[in-house]
């Protein structure tokens, strides 16, 4: 910090930079006390790495049907590891190359769904009148209608593929991030540094952006990680139903020529097991993050 | 509890000056829900009809995809389903058919919608209302249990059971099932309502249908009953704070029925909106458990609809599962204002 040459001005921003930077290693801290949600993010860091490099190991041709060396359903092997699916491809290749489909899908429908929600949530708090009403029937609606059904709805009018699907599942997931942060909108208003700049004259774009939006993203952050979870079982149970893109893999869409090819059934375990075992890992992964992370931010919940 | 309900039921309503008297307040409560949920209605009408319409996509060429159809056909397909009249003439007869129950015409089963959806009601209204019993019954239990026995083995045995089984996709716990119990065990049936082909009357189809649902009720239960666990252990423990609990052990009540009288009842109000907030959650698991199951129920019908596509059948059924939806949460509604005594004294 540059205390000696800076002015006041500067040593003031500093030392709130300092105070983030502590308030920060506070949190990590807590975070890492908690072993489970510790566990959770070394392994969505390896899920995550292996997805990023498995190019490098297994190129995309190892998933191309027609280029397949081994037998169909065959079992586990020293060449095949979880060996392969209806079509003669490795599953294990496929399973770590599903990883890509449904991290993606999963960030990006859960930004989708966190951007309305908090924007929703923010506006319901935040104005009175005529536009609370109608924003919290709409948030009220989208709680209560059935998301999977309107989901399935909307990707089999709008057409399979992985654009799709993350509108979808954005869509229809966003209601009880808004009506959580609404509720946080509200306490954060009731403070008095907010009279206060409303008495300084501050507008609606000021009180939202400059101190509502910052007391509600800790929040939204640990919600966050709760709902990529949620997205990617919602990703897997569209893919499933077959509203996903044919042409690429996904877990869900293995486990689909999984019931569509008789496997399970059949008792090629190899083939229904390994990607439904990738999904509970992932998911259960991120509810312990998101589960650690909010015990760092509402103290209230630590020790529970 | 009861005995707190049926006192202030009793009890003539005695209103403060500055209240309005308490059955006009209730009524007007049950106006505000009631109109709400009248919204709700209106928005799923609404949007059962605009989606098909509006959204990017034809629903003539997506249902002549793979089909030899000519041009020509496609437009007699389209004069005759009436897509090629003005938007609001379309918008209009929708509404007239629907105040008449009329929810279209299913391409694919050459039958009214209404027909199919009421013949699949039932089975669905069995496995969801026979699952959603047992995941709140046993999720509300074992919650109750982790909380008062917080830090315990049992505590977090179960919160970990919890916490994996809500990670655990709906469909794919179904396809493991299958797995064991079609391709080893056979314990019990792994597809239908009932056997193929029978006979049965009277109490060998009760068990029939019995034995045919074990499968898909453990899957949903399996998937569903956690997230009942955790909002119950949540909200005892919150209680369990309070200082009443205090005064009830000072009063000498044995732990066991400081539990049961005084903690449990209150922890059980905030979960009633919840569960009932999760029917929604409940609906999208009986689409994919009926796929798996080949239940024949809204779920499959859904799944079928999708599969085809049969826009109005699939119209149809997001039309009859929200309002379904819809009416419970307003009953739920209705059932937590009449739970609470703090609420029905207001």
């Amino acid at each position: 910090m540059s205390t000696s040459t800076g002015s006041a001005g500067t040593r003031r921003v500093n030392v709130a930079a300092a105070r983030r930077r502590q308030a920060l290693a506070d949190g990590w801290k807590e975070f890492a006390r908690n072993r489970a949600g510790l566990a959770g993010l070394i392994i969505l860091l390896a899920v995550i790495a292996l997805a990023a490099v498995i190019p490098l190991f297994a190129p995309a041709s190892v998933l191309d049907v027609t280029q397949v060396t081994a037998g169909r359903n065959e079992p586990p092997s020293l060449a095949n590891p979880l060996g392969t699916d209806p079509a003669g491809r490795s599953v294990l290749a496929l399973l770590i190359w599903g990883a890509r489909i449904s991290l993606v899908v999963g960030f990006a429908a859960t930004l989708v769904s966190m951007v309305i929600g908090t924007v929703m949530g923010m506006a319901a708090g935040h104005f009175t009148g005529v536009t609370q009403a109608v924003l919290m029937r709409l948030i009220d609606f989208f709680l209560v209608v059935p998301g999977l059904v309107l989901a399935i709805v909307l990707s089999s009018i709008i057409g399979p593929g992985i654009a799709t699907i993350v509108v979808a599942i954005g869509v229809t997931s966003w209601a009880g991030t808004a009506r959580l942060v609404r509720s946080q909108t509200l306490t954060v208003e009731a403070r008095p540094y907010i009279e206060r700049a409303w008495a300084l004259g501050a507008s609606d774009a000021h009180v939202i952006g400059r101190h509502v939006l910052p007391a509600v993203m800790p929040l939204v952050l640990a919600n966050t990680t709760l709902t990529v979870g949620s997205a990617i079982i919602a990703e897997s149970t569209l893919a499933f139903l077959g509203l996903g893109d044919p042409s690429s893999v996904s877990w869900g869409g293995m486990l689909k020529s999984a019931l569509d090819t008789g496997a399970a059934t059949g008792g090629y375990w190899w083939y229904v097991l390994p990607p439904g075992l990738a999904i509970v890992l992932v998911v259960l992964s991120f509810t312990l993050v998101g589960r650690a992370l909010e015990s760092v931010i509402n103290p209230t919940l630590r020790g529970r | 509890m009861s005995n707190a309900l049926s006192a202030a039921d009793l009890v003539p309503g005695e209103p403060a000056l500055d209240e309005p008297p308490r059955a006009s307040s209730w009524l007007r409560y049950a106006a505000l829900k009631a109109g709400g949920a009248v919204i709700s209605l209106v928005m799923v009408v609404l949007l059962g009809f605009f989606a098909f319409r509006i959204l990017p996509g034809d629903p003539v060429r997506s249902l002549a995809e793979g089909r030899r159809v000519s041009a020509e056909q496609m437009e007699l397909l389209r004069e005759q389903l009436g897509f090629n009249d003005p938007l609001l003439t379309q918008f209009l007869r929708y509404l007239a058919d629907l105040a008449q129950g009329r929810l279209g015409y299913s391409y694919t089963y050459s039958e009214p919608v209404l027909n199919l959806i009421l013949d699949r009601l039932g089975p669905t209204l069995l496995l969801t209302g026979t699952a959603a019993l047992i995941s709140v019954v046993l999720g509300l239990w074992l919650g109750q249990r982790a909380a008062w026995h917080r830090g315990s083995l049992f505590d977090k045995t179960q919160t970990g059971l919890a916490l994996v089984f809500w990670s655990v996709p709906t469909f794919w716990l179904g396809l493991i099932l299958l797995l064991v119990f079609g391709g080893g065990l056979h314990w019990f049936p792994t597809g239908g309502l009932v056997t193929a082909g029978t006979t049965a009357t009277g109490l060998p189809l009760l068990w029939d249908v019995a034995r045919h649902m074990v499968l898909p009720v453990v899957t949903m239960v399996a998937v569903v009953y956690a997230q009942y666990l955790m909002v119950m252990r949540a909200s005892l423990l919150e209680e369990m704070t309070s200082d009443y609990l205090q005064t009830a052990r000072a009063k000498g009540l044995r732990e066991d029925l400081v539990r049961r009288r005084h903690a449990v009842p209150n922890a059980l109000l905030p979960t009633v909106t919840l569960i009932f907030l999760t029917l929604g959650g409940l609906v999208g698991g009986a689409v994919t458990v009926e796929t798996v199951f080949s239940w024949p129920g809204l779920g499959l019908l859904t799944f079928q609809a999708l599969s085809a596509p049969d826009f109005p059948l699939l119209q149809g059924t997001f039309v009859v599962f929200s309002s379904i939806v819809i009416v419970m949460n307003f009953l739920a509604d209705l059932l937590y204002r009449f739970l609470d005594p703090r609420l029905r004294a207001a």
